[in-house]
């Protein structure tokens, strides 16, 4: 017997589904465009924002309905707001945004001044910048002074045309062999910003690391809510047109030309197309291996994508404090040894903790939150039933308040709001393939810098070979590919006048 | 344009760039990286303000051209021969 209440809710379903299907998110849309930047991410936003204002008409499309890709917040009822990815970034980020966004943007980028490790090798608080590492290394570590420059020096003069055959791990056992609780302190870090290990090429560290030991480590004021939110209002003042919950299925190419995106159904014609989906997504499925060489292809697929992610949200109850020294960004192990490969593993034992005090939102609810962070494989999430995969992310969670313990104490009587992310809610909101969360290894770079020769006109932004990742690599990133697809632009206009 | 004139399109971009620095001193011969705290990015947007402002292309392969003052102005003289 069908109840009248399930009939109800059964009317009311198909009311909504309707809804959302009559909804047209290109409204207003034209056809035609001279880019069309496919994702949100700070790569595309930033890839958007500098062709608007270099005078190209400009369609922002965007599959979720908020943009920001995994720079990006959520809310729950009582004033409570988790930041997914606000750790911290290099000061570099206050003279991009400056410069290809805004004042008010760049001007509300704060230091953190207290960043904490604590493991069984050494526990400290430093501010994360050359003079207090210098400090640390030379008088905790005792590591000769001229080692330590030197060091600093080496990681500082690496760039993109170096040897790219020495790894991480060769580069720390130059300077400091054997120390395993050096390469800790000058590695933890690093593997939480971008996902990169030990066997990754040294160069990607040095770049990283150097940038953010020019000064330390920084944030945004206000939270991502509000650095979203300016970027948005910079968009539309800059005249881009946007579009969220617009699902770009296909990136048209003909004659080796890219001619267009295929969204929510429609054709809309461009002559560039920025993606700023995963790679190996842009080249597979959304452009199609048939448009490119077969050597291109083969290279594509060997594209290691970076690890993923879990994280725990913990929201404190409206009048609970916790003292600022307890550290803004807590690296908090108890394994014996720092083994990058260990920091992926399911048994962590290993955690970034970020700690929102009630001054990351002056405006907000004057709440703390708390935001745990593992590195994880999205295999091991992957192939859980719905049973198994809930009993998993409750064992993430009260492992991860039994870790914070130690910390704040009677965390559990603290806190009115808990839950976790796995690799699988990556992959649901980012679509990223094994809900990547720092794009790709190196090799990625090359591919994703070669696409616009093979197709004309179809470029990539977005994380590739952990330089171009995190917040200030994702925006800088941006640019270059912005300045290239200027470039493009011009050479196309001025090939069709003459 | 002369390259006196090319010159000043530099120095005004850089005022742009670095406002922070005294580019009064700025010697030619000397590479603008000894002279100022500029990176790559700050180069990449020398060329991206070259070309949004006289639709000079300058090439990736080209960069190099713009270590110093001098070098600069004597790869872009012929570059911005009609330039206003």
């Amino acid at each position: 017997m069908v109840s009248l209440a399930t009939v109800a809710q059964k009317t009311i379903h198909t009311k909504t589904n309707c809804g959302v299907m009559a909804r047209d998110f290109l409204q207003g849309v034209s056809d035609e465009y001279d880019v069309i930047v496919v994702g949100s991410g700070l790569a595309g936003l930033t890839v958007a924002n500098t062709l608007a204002r270099s005078g190209h008409r400009v369609l922002l499309l965007e599959q979720h309905y908020k943009l920001g890709g995994l720079a990006t917040w959520f809310k729950r009822p009582g004033g409570h707001i988790f930041d997914i990815s606000l750790h911290g970034f290099p000061v570099g980020m206050v003279k991009s945004c400056r410069r290809y966004w805004s004042r008010d943007i760049s001007d509300s980028i704060v230091q953190l001044n207290n960043i904490r490790f604590d493991n069984p090798n050494f526990s400290l608080t430093t501010r994360y910048n050359r003079d207090d590492f210098t400090e640390l290394l030379t008088t905790r570590f005792g590591i000769a002074h001229e080692q330590v420059t030197a060091f600093f020096d080496a990681a500082r003069g690496m760039n993109f045309y170096d040897e790219q055959q020495l790894t991480v791990g060769e580069f720390f056992e130059r300077f400091f062999p054997g120390r395993q609780d050096v390469v800790r302190l000058l590695m933890e870090p690093i593997t939480y910003a971008n996902g990169s290990t030990l066997e990754d090429p040294a160069i990607t560290y040095g770049i990283v690391f150097s940038n953010f030991m020019s000064k330390g480590v920084f944030t945004f004021e206000g939270g991502t809510d509000r650095l979203i939110g300016l970027m948005q209002k910079e968009l539309e003042r800059n005249g881009v047109d946007i579009g969220i919950r617009c699902d770009v299925q296909r990136i048209h190419v003909e004659r080796q030309r890219v001619t267009g995106v295929t969204v929510n159904g429609r054709f809309i014609k461009a002559r560039s197309v920025v993606s700023n989906a995963n790679l190996k997504t842009t080249v597979l499925q959304l452009a199609g291996a048939s448009h490119f060489d077969k050597a291109f292809i083969e290279k594509t697929e060997e594209v290691r994508l970076n690890n993923s992610s879990t994280q725990v949200y913990m929201g404190l109850k409206q009048d609970e404090q916790i003292d600022e020294s307890t550290g803004d960004l807590l690296f908090s192990s108890t394994a014996p040894v720092f083994q990058t490969d260990l920091l992926l593993s399911r048994d962590i034992t290993s955690r970034t903790f970020s700690f929102y005090y009630p001054r990351t939102r002056p405006e907000g609810t004057g709440r703390t939150f708390i935001v745990s962070s593992t590195n994880a494989n999205y295999a091991d999430w992957a192939d859980l039933d719905e049973r198994e995969y809930e009993a998993s992310k409750q064992d993430l969670i009260e492992t991860t308040l039994d870790a914070l313990e130690k910390y704040v104490p009677a965390i559990r009587d603290k806190i009115d709001h808990v839950e976790a992310a796995t690799p699988r809610t990556f992959r649901h909101y980012t679509k990223h393939a094994l809900g990547a969360s720092f794009g790709t290894k190196f090799e990625g770079l090359a591919i994703s810098r070669g696409l616009s020769e093979q197709v004309e006109g179809l470029f990539h932004a977005g994380s590739v070979g952990i330089i171009m990742s995190g917040w200030l690599g994702a925006i800088n990133y941006g640019v270059i590919v912005a300045n290239e697809v200027d470039a493009q632009l011009l050479h196309s206009a001025s090939s069709v006048v003459s | 344009m002369t390259a006196e004139k090319i010159r000043e399109v530099i120095i005004d971009i850089l005022s742009d760039i670095a406002p922070d620095e005294e580019l009064g001193d700025l010697k030619d011969e000397v590479p603008f990286r000894d002279q100022l705290e500029l990176d790559s990015m700050d180069f990449l947007d020398i060329v991206m303000e070259l070309r949004k402002r006289y639709r000079v292309q300058v090439p990736e392969e080209d960069y190099g051209e713009l270590t110093s003052m001098q070098s600069t102005v004597t790869y872009l003289e012929p570059k911005m021969q009609e330039c206003q």
